[in-house]
């Protein structure tokens, strides 16, 4: 398993340089963000609710001004440039919105036409294409009015998929799913990562950054806290001992006397920090203390347990 | 492709076509006509007409009265002036305030305006779609009581020549392209209005409080345009000279009030527009 490193700046889609947003008020939203996105890559943008993702990627697409710092997308500063990149971002801010007048194709079709550089003769059978990808098509003259949480979801990422784009900057693209809307949502971005299209989406679900990202960028209090690959933030964590037993006192004190260290014991197990020595040296001393061992082995803490650890808040976990 | 599977190559940017910047004004069309509001506002205006003729038909009158009304009996096509003049007080500007109001304001309490913006629309693009818009209403607004006016006219009174305020008579095909012109003026007459609207619709998310607002704006400057002892001023409000449309009906049409009336729509409409255009490109979207 190979993790490409980090691109240099100039092959990045998206580049923000000391990005800050003070609202009136004085509350810092977003505190002297740098985020380096890499070409290609799948990015989870990860954070509590109110840690400063939306409106990071509000000032990633240009609808509000930051107080300091600096944007880049697709090699252009943003917002001047926002009339020449935005054509090439597809983009989901902060839920669905749609006239509810109007039918989910009218919708697309509207969207498009804002963007003076889609070609009108194949604006319906372009906005056909997206509603089929998102599992829309028999809906699409159904008034919005009528579309359920999910459904319109999915209809906000359509208008993302109305062109072909370089970037994809998504905003929680699963919430208000059902757990099968969401898988198919994943899918969809994992088919549209395969295509070459960089994603970045926001998520306070550790299970999408898991099954979808190879990169990720941990934001809490309006400050970025760490951003690396998928693999890179796994590879560090350091593996647990865990000892499942009836003998608790003992196995503990002889993982204590071979140098394990943090130990916890719960109604069951033992688990501790190994030190260097092979496995098998920490089963053969328990066998000798007369340990009864019914499960023994090594895990690997979850994602989840490493950012509730690096951001010391808790986040909704999915499932 | 699993998640720690090396990155795929970056898309080569797609070839693009020529640019088509007309056609976020075509929707901004399809919005405000595609909604069933739009088509009672309109429906109500053609409802004056028919009003105002049934009274008279009722009333028994038979012509030559006071003003344009009591003209009617006599004439119906002095049913579409009548009708235009009437509505002009309230009926029109109802109509402008609730379209303009929800313009801006509308799309920012929907959320619409993040898609639109981010599309990318351009924030002076679409409020210049907006504006045009609401001029494409103004005169959809008017010339609704014009064909009514037109249709009721014809079918409960007599018609014929038109004997204008000076005196001379015209024929009735003069007489229909005069009130057509009339139509056209107190559309533009309410490009003040609309412009008011406007920006007071980019203050704000919520399109009610827009709308009450503007006709808020307007009703004080009604009363303002009442009070004589600040008549100093009175050249200035925005609705001081609204009554010129009738210096069409002599002849030769009499062009000075009319034109200092249009000239002041435009300033307003400059003042405010350049105000909203101010507002929508330096605010934060949320």
């Amino acid at each position: 398993m190979t993790q490409t490193q980090q691109q240099p700046a100039a092959g990045s889609p998206l580049v923000t340089r000391g990005l800050t947003k003070r609202f009136r008020g004085g509350q810092v939203a977003v505190d002297s963000v740098d985020l380096e996105v890499p070409a290609g890559s799948v990015f989870g943008f990860l954070g509590p609710n109110g840690s400063g993702k939306t409106t990071t990627i509000r000032m990633l697409l240009g609808l509000i001004a930051p107080t300091a710092g600096e944007v880049q997308l697709l090699g252009e500063p943003m917002p001047k440039a926002q009339l020449r990149v935005l054509p090439r971002v597809g983009a989901l801010v902060e839920g669905p919105a749609f006239y509810p007048f109007w039918s989910g194709q009218a919708n697309l079709l509207r969207f498009d036409a804002a963007d003076s550089t889609a070609d009108p003769r194949t604006r319906k059978a372009r906005a056909g294409e997206a509603l089929e990808r998102v599992g829309l098509s028999n809906a699409a003259g159904k008034k919005v009015r009528a579309y359920s949480l999910g459904m319109r979801q999915r209809l906000a990422i359509a208008v993302a998929l109305m062109q072909r784009r370089e970037l994809l900057v998504l905003d929680e693209p699963t919430n208000g799913l059902d757990p099968q809307g969401t898988r198919e949502v994943r899918h969809l971005i994992q088919d549209l990562a395969g295509d070459g299209t960089t994603i970045f989406t926001s998520t306070h679900l550790l299970a999408e950054v898991e099954q979808v990202c190879t990169h990720a960028a941990v934001m809490s209090r309006g400050k970025l806290i760490r951003q690396s690959s998928v693999a890179e933030l796994r590879a560090e964590l350091r593996p647990r001992l865990v000892v499942r037993t009836p003998d608790l006192g003992i196995a503990a004190e002889t993982l204590k006397s071979l140098g394990v260290t943090d130990l916890k014991t719960t109604d069951e197990t033992v688990e501790g920090d190994a030190v260097e020595l092979p496995i098998e040296k920490f089963a053969a001393a328990l066998v000798a203390a007369d340990v009864r061992i019914h499960g023994f082995g090594l895990e690997r803490p979850s994602l989840e347990e490493t950012f509730v650890a690096l951001t010391g808040e808790g986040f909704d976990v999915a499932q | 492709m699993s998640p720690s599977s090396a990155v795929a190559e970056p898309v080569a940017p797609a070839a693009r076509p020529g640019r088509y910047p007309l056609a976020l004004f075509r929707s901004e069309l399809q919005l405000v006509f595609g909604r069933a509001r739009t088509w009672v506002l309109l429906a109500v205006l053609a409802g004056v007409p028919l009003l105002i003729g049934i009274a008279i038909k009722l009333s028994g009158s038979e012509g030559g009265g006071e003003g344009f009304i009591g003209q009617v009996a006599g004439n119906g096509l002095f049913l579409i002036v009548a009708s235009l003049g009437l509505s002009l007080p309230f009926f029109l500007p109802t109509a402008v305030t609730v379209i303009a109001g929800e313009s801006l304001a509308g799309e920012s309490s929907l959320g619409t305006l993040r898609n639109l913006l981010t599309a990318p629309a351009g924030r002076s693009r679409l409020l210049a779609a907006k504006m045009v818009a609401l001029i494409v209403f103004c005169l959809a607004a008017t010339l609704t009581i014009w064909l009514s006016g037109l249709i009721v006219g014809f079918a409960l009174f007599p018609v014929g020549d038109v004997l204008l305020l000076s005196g001379t008579t015209i024929p009735l095909g003069e007489g229909l392209l005069r009130a057509l012109g009339i139509a056209v003026v107190i559309a533009l007459s309410l490009l003040g209005l609309a412009g008011i609207g406007l920006f007071v619709s980019s203050l704000t998310s919520t399109p009610l409080a827009a709308m009450a607002a503007t006709f808020g704006t307007f009703i004080v400057l009604g009363i303002l345009t009442a009070i004589p002892q600040i008549d100093v001023i009175h050249p200035w409000l925005l609705m001081f000279r609204w009554t010129s449309f009738a210096d069409l009906l002599r002849d030769p049409p009499y062009w000075g009030a009319i034109g200092k009336n249009l000239l002041l729509q435009a300033g307003y409409l400059t003042v405010f527009y350049a105000a909203a255009w101010a507002r929508i490109t330096s605010r934060d979207i949320v």
